[in-house]
């Protein structure tokens, strides 16, 4: 049985996607050993049932982010904090000084060249704070680094397809 | 001075009357993790990242500040002093806004360092997010409190070392923070010689010099050391 992955994007900057695609030829390996059910490179709507890992890129920032995580916790064996933003809120929890309403006001408002207002049409309410997914769910997993190593990422997935623990071989590192 | 004789971690060992613990071990080749501690100053306790187990004490103590004894026995990598050192460790981060990746002293961080070798991977206590300033008003240096984990470095060398008397610390508590002179901009404080030597004693990122950028500021701590030395065993030539 071919292992049942997913990887999603919360509140980050797509890097920590961008390392995983860094794997180079260890992706081919890769593709023979799992089924991507769900992520940012496959086009599929709805989180599945029944997924086997799934890596979580990014802090959660929005109303979205939150139920979407919950979803993923219910339907997922094992959970990974994927890079910084996921494990500790990071560059995503930046503005977390700063209220929301003054947020929106100084980049819609404030920060436009013309016809400045804040948009809410079809967008999710951001929260009060960007926090990291352990603040929500149980994590299984935290790979740090921003972005994580490809090395490290590799590690992970490779103890995984071979059965062991799954944890990273290599040395972590933050930011 | 008369020498003590006691154990760490098992090995016998003999150390001068007067030593701390942390001299002792240091001596004898075992490692103890510190992070307020630092050659050539007083030590004061501030961060307890070097308690120990001794036996007969309940208290956990820090191996900085404790002297030798006769007889004394200690254990210096306990469960127990692993789980409290992570959990310090892990308070340290969630004070103050850690953020690595935008942080001139990432990869250069005590730290990180010490985080990376007690196996912290993730902290699991809800973060503070305070709303700290930077001080940028010096011409040399910067000061970013959103990095400092009060371990007085910079305020000892600043009194002990450059006989200044610049840096001090107010408020209590988590609200505690390193000042310049009298809670002024440091860009004012006319005590500053502008020696440098809080920059290079910083463990963190928190005193730089300006112009630095993510992950450039590296400390040349051998600087203070030398001078140290200069002044305690007469030694003025660098070897
Ligand atoms: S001071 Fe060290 S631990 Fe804190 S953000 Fe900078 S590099 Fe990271
Ligand atoms: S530059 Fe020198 S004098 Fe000025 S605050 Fe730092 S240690 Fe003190
Ligand atoms: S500024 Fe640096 S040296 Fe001074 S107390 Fe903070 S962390 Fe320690
Ligand atoms: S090194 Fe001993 S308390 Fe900080």
């Amino acid at each position: 049985m071919k292992i049942r992955l997913a990887t999603v994007w919360l509140g980050g900057c797509a890097g920590c996607h961008m390392s995983f695609l860094d794997l180079d030829e260890f992706l081919i390996d890769l593709a023979d050993a799992v089924d991507l059910v769900y992520s940012p490179v496959v086009d599929v709507k709805d989180y599945p049932e029944n997924v086997d890992l799934c890596l979580i890129e990014g802090a959660v920032c929005n109303e979205d982010n939150l139920e979407i995580l919950h979803k993923i916790r219910a339907r997922t064996k094992v959970l990974v904090s994927f890079g910084d933003c996921a494990v500790t809120g990071n560059v995503a929890g930046l503005r977390n000084v700063i209220p929301v309403n003054k947020l929106l006001q100084r980049i819609y408002v404030d920060g436009a060249d013309a016809n400045g207002c804040i948009p809410h049409d079809g967008l999710p309410q951001l929260s009060k704070l960007a926090r990291p997914a352990q603040d929500f769910v149980k994590i299984d997993v935290c790979l740090p680094g921003c972005p994580p190593q490809n090395k490290v990422i590799a590690g992970f997935l490779n103890n995984l397809l071979e059965g062991r623990k799954p944890e990273t071989n290599q040395k972590i590192k933050f930011g | 001075m008369a020498a003590k004789t006691l154990t760490i971690d098992g090995k016998q060992i003999s150390a001068e009357e007067g030593a701390t613990v942390l001299q002792a071990a240091t001596e004898a080749g075992i490692p103890i993790p510190t992070l307020c501690h630092l050659e050539g100053v007083y030590d004061m306790g501030a961060c307890r990242l070097c308690i120990v187990e001794i036996t007969g004490i309940p208290k956990l103590l820090p191996a900085c500040t404790t002297k030798v004894a006769e007889g004394m026995e200690i254990k210096t990598n306990s469960e127990r002093l692993r789980k409290y050192r992570r959990m310090i460790l892990e308070l340290l981060f969630a004070e103050r806004n850690h953020v690595c990746a935008v942080c001139v002293s990432n990869g250069h961080c005590e730290l990180q360092t010490l985080a990376y070798s007690q196996g912290m991977e993730h902290v699991r206590y809800d973060y503070t997010f305070p709303k700290w300033n930077l001080d940028t008003t010096h011409r040399l240096f910067g000061m970013d409190h959103n990095r400092c984990v009060l371990c007085n470095r910079c305020v000892r060398v600043c009194w002990h070392i450059e006989g200044a008397g610049t840096k001090n610390v107010s408020g209590r508590g988590a609200k505690s923070r390193i000042i310049t002179d009298l809670n002024m901009p440091w860009g004012d404080a006319d005590s500053c010689t502008e020696c440098g030597k809080c920059v290079m004693s910083c463990p963190t990122g928190a005193l730089f010099n300006k112009g630095s950028t993510v992950g450039e500021m590296e400390r040349d701590r051998d600087k203070l050391e030398f001078i140290v030395n200069a002044r305690e065993k007469k030694q003025w030539i660098a070897d």
